[in-house]
């Protein structure tokens, strides 16, 4: 039978090298990409996942006013208002999750004077005290109430 | 042979059905919804907005973000951060700017009033950039713009090369020295799409700062992009930095 092409054997053999070439690339391809890269984007879309998976520190101002609706209330009748229950609390997720588990309380001079030492770079109408000068060393807590601190309540 | 008006139908035809392949691939590219129930990424566009005229450094945030997301304590490394600025006679080319330990500790005071100069804090964290620097230099794609336009960190993924590192213009990554890959601030992920808001916003004590999704039509940012004087960081890099500044000086870099 006469050749299709002048050169058949030059051809075949070259579409060979070609064919092992495009299998030992899938094959690669396989092995070292890793799962679910490039469903998305350029990137491997069970990072999503991975990046969610972290827990939470911080339960959120809705689950501490859940329980503690009183203290929510003093707090919102106050210059606090805006201020979250964790902001001065802490972080207290482990404390909402298992209300046995008790928090420290905040106490002494230091958790008020974080937010209301007087410095030049804070804005003029927040509320600053020196603390050199401003009831030296009496508890901040002795005048103002912390859940609604201003001095007429 | 072919003629003129062969070839013009050839090559339209060819042109046409090239688009509409081209269409159909990137469909089948883009791939299913994620399978996270709630929580569909295409629903969100992430972003912070920050009104330089409410913080007081306390260092509320820097403290919760350590705790939060687990960063080393040491003063080197951190997902967000407060700097003061000292900007004198208005000479806004040469501010002189210090962030001890991040303002973790808050900051001592340092200058005095009625000398003639401006002081204020500018909190600093990743911007989320719609064209991120950082994420065009990953080798791997170990860091990638998320559909809902958080720039997040595949750390199983992360080789440690550090290029990332130095593309970011605006020093928000760090290498972890425990795992020796990057990190940076993730906008709180696990948070954010579980419905809560991020650890700093959560523990800033004046609402200086705000998480914002500017696809939800009802959430305040809109209003918040309409009132203020609204600027971003490096705006000349073309980053498309989301966090929003209301009040931001020129002397901030």
């Amino acid at each position: 039978m006469r050749a299709l092409f002048k050169d058949q054997e030059h051809l075949a053999r070259m579409a060979g090298l070609f064919v092992a070439g495009i299998v030992a690339f899938l094959v690669l391809q396989q092995l070292l990409v890793p799962k679910g890269f490039g469903l998305y984007g350029h990137y491997r879309a069970g990072a999503l996942d991975d990046n969610r998976a972290r827990p939470v520190s911080f339960a959120g101002q809705a689950a501490c006013a859940e329980c503690h609706t009183d203290q929510a209330a003093a707090r919102k009748a106050g210059k606090h208002a805006r201020v979250s229950c964790e902001a001065c609390h802490g972080a207290l997720a482990a404390h909402a999750a298992n209300p046995e588990s008790k928090p420290e309380k905040p106490h002494g001079r230091a958790t008020c004077l974080k937010c209301h030492t007087a410095n030049v770079a804070k804005p003029a109408k927040f509320p600053q005290v020196e603390p050199s000068e401003h009831a030296e060393t009496g508890l901040c807590t002795e005048c103002h109430q912390a859940h609604n601190p201003g001095m007429g309540s | 042979m072919t003629d003129r008006r062969q070839f013009l139908e050839s090559s339209t035809k060819l042109l046409l059905l090239t688009g509409a392949a081209a269409l159909g691939w990137d469909h089948l590219q883009a791939g299913e919804p994620e399978k996270a129930p709630n929580y569909h990424t295409a629903d969100h566009w992430w972003a912070m907005a920050i009104d330089i005229e409410q913080c007081i450094g306390c260092g509320n945030c820097v403290r919760a973000c350590k705790t939060e997301n687990d960063v080393p304590k040491e003063p080197y490394y951190f997902r967000t951060w407060v700097e003061r600025y000292h900007v004198e006679g208005g000479d806004i080319e040469r501010p002189q700017v210090d962030s001890p330990n991040g303002g973790y500790d808050g900051f001592p005071e340092k200058y005095h009033a009625g000398d003639g100069s401006k002081n204020f804090f500018v909190p600093k964290l990743c911007n989320h950039c719609a064209h991120s620097p950082c994420v065009q230099v990953c080798p791997v794609g170990a860091t990638f713009e998320a559909a809902d336009g958080v720039v997040l960190v595949d750390k199983s993924y992360c080789l440690g090369c550090r290029y990332c590192v130095q593309a970011c213009p605006y020093g928000c990554r760090y290498i972890d020295p425990r795992t020796n890959t990057v990190d940076k601030c993730s906008l709180c992920y696990h948070r954010i799409t579980k419905g809560l808001t991020t650890a700093c916003c959560e523990t800033c004590p004046t609402g200086a700062r705000t998480l914002a999704d500017l696809k939800n039509p009802k959430d305040p940012i809109h209003e918040f992009l309409r009132k203020n004087k609204i600027q971003v960081l490096k705006p000349q890099m073309a980053t498309g930095a989301k966090v929003y500044y209301a009040g931001l000086d020129g002397s901030v870099r």
